[in-house]
């Protein structure tokens, strides 16, 4: 039997979740030999490959890049799992929603700068209006809350996909976990 | 001469059971170990059936109705735990998410909350309607207390503990539907409030991180619920 390939995607998030990911120690080499890990940010792929099994998405959906991103990645991945609160609620990234994004703007590239303030309209990708969870822009097959969920739920989820099972994982994590 | 009480005999979930007429289904469901979910009631404060969680269904009756403003019945066959319940629950819950900005990983409830630890228990791993992210304030101004209206459910128990036990009315809600809040005296800063006594219950009955006392870091506020039910039965001993 062929391995399964896995990837992992980085949107508006701290990188916690993929730290979290990292935490699963030595675990990571059983998943090593089940399956590759065909792009990440730990990996150094550049595109997002075609026939991924399955994906962890880190982050919520904030920039146009992200949104762009998001939909490559659910077209050509089989199980899209929202990982994280970020992914999950928008969490910390979508506290700035009820500011608007112009607030956010001003505040990042205006206010608090001394050279050469405004706002940059190339290179950085646009921030849309809210910055919102993955399962409003595309379908997601599986939901693992917690910010960051722990690395022991982490590796039940990515074991029993692995497995062809669907990872049940109320009692494992939560909001805010 | 003392009331000699009466004794209604009901079933709950197929189970035999009986409870005193004043008393609800709710509290018979507690008295016998079957979980209710709800956010509003609090032993030791009155009922107002506000959070609509406890919703159980009575057979012979297409209404659902709320565990805790209901008595119980002779006779009476109530489910508290079918497909159907948990499907309203967790949606009403989903819908509290959606209301307000609860960000339960920088809340200073996180870990100690009950509106999170229900939406565990009732299995809710993401929600299904987009969030509202509205712009809500957070009124700093009381020396010792902080409201955040971003994680507040409109429970009222805030109202109610400071109303019916102790005595003050500093909080009352304002506005109605969507635009509904609790406030403080007239919609006057805490800080300022004439009538607040610094009491702080009203902090220790919330059930999110909305009420908190000043100075706690994410997951550093834990609730103290104890004096509730203590308070009122030895009031009602010195009636």
């Amino acid at each position: 039997m062929s391995k399964a390939r896995i990837a992992t995607v980085w949107l508006d998030g701290c990188s916690g979740c993929h730290m979290s990911f990292l935490d699963m120690d030595e675990r990571l080499l059983d998943i090593a030999a089940a399956a590759d890990l065909v792009y990440s940010p730990l990996v150094d792929a550049k595109e997002f490959p075609e026939n991924v099994d399955v994906t962890l998405v880190e982050g919520a959906v904030s920039s146009e890049e992200d949104l762009h991103k998001i939909k490559i990645v659910r077209e050509r991945t089989k199980i899209l799992v929202s990982l994280g609160d970020c992914a999950v609620t928008a969490n910390v990234p979508g506290m700035r929603n009820s500011f608007g994004v112009k607030a956010v703007y001003d505040r990042a590239y205006r206010e608090n700068v001394t050279f050469d303030p405004g706002i940059p309209d190339q290179v950085v990708p646009a921030l849309l209006p809210t910055s919102r969870p993955v399962h409003e822009f595309v379908n997601v097959d599986v939901f693992v809350p917690g910010c960051p969920p722990s690395a022991d739920t982490i590796h039940y989820v990515v074991s029993e996909l692995l497995a062809g099972r669907n990872p049940d994982v109320a009692l494992k994590t939560r909001f805010g976990s | 001469m003392r009331q000699v009480p009466t004794v209604k005999t009901l079933k709950i979930n197929g189970r035999d059971l009986s409870g005193r007429q004043e008393e609800t289904i709710l509290d018979v469901a507690r008295q016998n170990g079957i979980f209710v979910p709800r956010l509003c009631e609090m032993d030791g404060l009155t009922d107002v059936g506000a959070c609509r969680l406890c919703l159980v269904e009575i057979k012979g009756q297409n209404k659902l109705l709320p565990a805790c403003v209901t008595a119980v019945e002779e006779g009476m066959e109530v489910t508290t735990d079918s497909e159907r319940l948990q499907n309203y629950r967790r949606m009403i819950l989903e819908l509290l998410f959606t209301e307000r900005n609860h960000v339960c990983s920088v809340c200073v409830s996180n870990g100690h909350c009950e509106m999170q630890n229900l939406a565990q228990r009732l299995g809710i791993t993401h929600v299904h309607f987009p969030y509202r992210y509205p712009k809500e304030d957070v009124d700093a101004s009381h020396e010792r207390f902080v409201i955040d209206h971003n994680r507040c459910i409109l429970c009222t128990r805030c109202v109610r503990v400071c109303d019916e036990i102790e005595g003050a009315h500093t909080w009352d809600v304002m506005g109605r539907g969507i635009e509904a809040k609790v406030i403080t005296d007239l919609n006057e800063p805490w800080g300022s409030s004439e009538t607040c006594t610094t009491c702080g219950k009203c902090v220790h009955v919330c059930p999110t991180g909305a009420l908190f006392e000043k100075g706690r870091s994410v997951a550093e506020m834990m609730k103290r619920r104890q004096f509730l039910p203590y308070l009122t039965l030895m009031r009602k001993e010195n009636e």
